[in-house]
């Protein structure tokens, strides 16, 4: 067992990658920044980060041809962490811009209803609707940071199988999703402290185990 | 519930936090790195570098201390101070930045918050607005650190900003900044109840009060502050009992576990 997994996190110009670099080497994980698809080539984990609208996100991903070594990871069902857009671009579509998205869950990309600001930006609860390894030591209701204004929504029979857990600004709405090895969270482990890096400690022992 | 953040910031010039008055007699304060690592564990929400240095030739210095402090503070970093251009915001965010802030650039060119809110999302772009009071309910732009006005409304400068894609405001009373008289709450609200995106709350703090006023007088969902932090005047953790004993929303640290 490779004591360090190889982690691939997707650049796809869509934010900063210095912080979730340092908090995966951090927490155990070697890092490759994977800018086309040879850089999926022996890693044990990939990770969409990114911030901001998803038909850029989508066109960006297409030119570096790594939409489809995404897709053939998620089918695999290998492990996999997408945060804030990433989570975002599993779902079909958005309706930020219309994009159409990679439809491995079912459901849309909406706005946040009734928020009192947006974007949502700041410290806010992640409560569990179930229990699940990703959220092991750290407390139910615990803070984690988020900027979104819009948020991956499942939808369709067994959507209570993939949520894992809720946060509320207005409404409630789902802030992690996991469906076999595909895990997703809307707020930023890498800028959310000690829980966020026991998060991603969490997932890097996912990987280890995998 | 969204939380009420505290923000630090820290005023940085050749790669140091300094501390002067209005820019001038400037006392080294130390490693921002190590400092922003210091805030982070006392409960910081955020971070907030305003690169003071003026020339733009020393831009390196900026972004490697950028990096270095991502590396360390594991909290959202946002950078303000003399960013002109898209592919200026660019290497900050490269650099490990959350977020940019614009102040006079954006009142020189506001096309320039569109242009940065289509290429990094408006989430990423905070427009910092330097108001002068000028009568009862009535605050004008100023730029330069304050030292040069415009002839603008606040306020509609505030909304204006918003509409071509500020995703957050820091408004800045300069008529409150550095005397500790307290925020200027009729300034926040004035421009907090106009506007969906969040407002930061700058200038005046003295003590944790202050910062109560801050969001329940003036609606902002933010608070910024320099010196009484950086002289050891209140700790954040006092700040943040106060906010909570007043029956706000903050996020207290962890309790350390063995």
């Amino acid at each position: 067992m490779n004591p360090r997994p190889l982690i691939a996190v997707v650049d796809y110009g869509a934010g900063n990658l210095v912080s979730i670099d340092q908090a995966l080497t951090t927490v155990g994980a070697d890092v490759r920044v994977a800018r086309d698809a040879a850089a999926f080539r022996g890693v044990d984990a990939v990770i969409v980060p990114g911030v901001g609208a998803a038909a850029p996100a989508m066109a960006r991903l297409d030119n570096r041809g790594l939409t489809e070594p995404i897709r053939a990871w998620l089918r695999a069902n290998r492990p996999f962490l997408g945060i804030c857009l990433g989570l975002q671009l599993l779902f079909e579509g958005s309706d930020e811009d219309g994009a159409t998205t990679l439809g491995v869950l079912l459901g849309r990309t909406r706005r946040l209803e009734d928020a009192p600001t947006l974007p949502h930006i700041g410290w806010n609860q992640v409560e569990r609707t179930r229990e699940h390894p990703l959220f092991e030591g750290i407390d139910d209701g615990a803070d984690f940071y988020f900027v979104h204004s819009y948020v991956g929504t499942p939808a369709g029979p067994g959507t209570d199988r993939v949520e894992l857990a809720r946060t509320t600004h207005g409404r409630a709405f789902t802030s992690a999703i996991e469906q076999g090895s595909l895990l997703g969270v809307q707020f930023h482990p890498e800028r959310s402290g000690p829980d966020g890096l026991r998060l991603l400690h969490n997932f890097v022992e996912l990987v280890r185990a995998a | 519930m969204l939380r009420r953040r505290v923000i630090p910031c820290l005023d940085v010039a050749d790669g140091r936090v300094v501390k002067g008055t209005r820019f001038v007699d400037l006392v080294d304060e130390g490693d921002p790195p190590e400092l922003a690592e210091r805030y982070a564990r006392e409960g910081a929400d955020e971070l907030v570098f305003l690169d003071i240095t003026a020339a733009p030739e020393r831009r390196g210095t900026l972004l490697e201390i950028v990096e270095r402090t991502a590396r360390r503070a594991f909290i959202p970093l946002t950078v303000g101070g003399g960013v002109r251009t898209v592919t200026e915001m660019r290497d900050v965010l490269r650099a490990g930045a959350d977020k940019v802030s614009l102040n006079t650039a954006a009142v020189a060119d506001p096309a320039l918050i569109a242009r940065c809110a289509d290429r990094f999302g408006r989430q990423a772009v905070v427009v910092a607005i330097d108001a002068l009071a000028t009568g009862p309910g009535a605050w004008e732009v100023v730029v330069k650190g304050g030292r040069e006005r415009t002839g603008a409304d606040a306020v509609a400068w505030a909304q204006r900003a918003v509409e071509l894609g500020a995703g957050e405001l820091l408004v800045t009373s300069i008529d409150r900044d550095g005397t500790g008289s307290g925020f200027d709450t009729d300034l926040l609200r004035a421009i907090s109840s106009t506007v969906e995106v969040p407002v930061i709350a700058s200038g005046g703090a003295a003590g944790p009060a202050d910062f109560v006023a801050a969001v329940r007088d003036g609606g902002a969902d933010a608070v910024l502050a320099a010196s009484i932090f950086h002289r050891q005047i209140h700790a954040i953790a006092d700040v943040k009992a106060a906010m909570a004993a007043a029956g706000l929303p903050v996020r207290l640290m962890p309790q350390a576990v063995a």
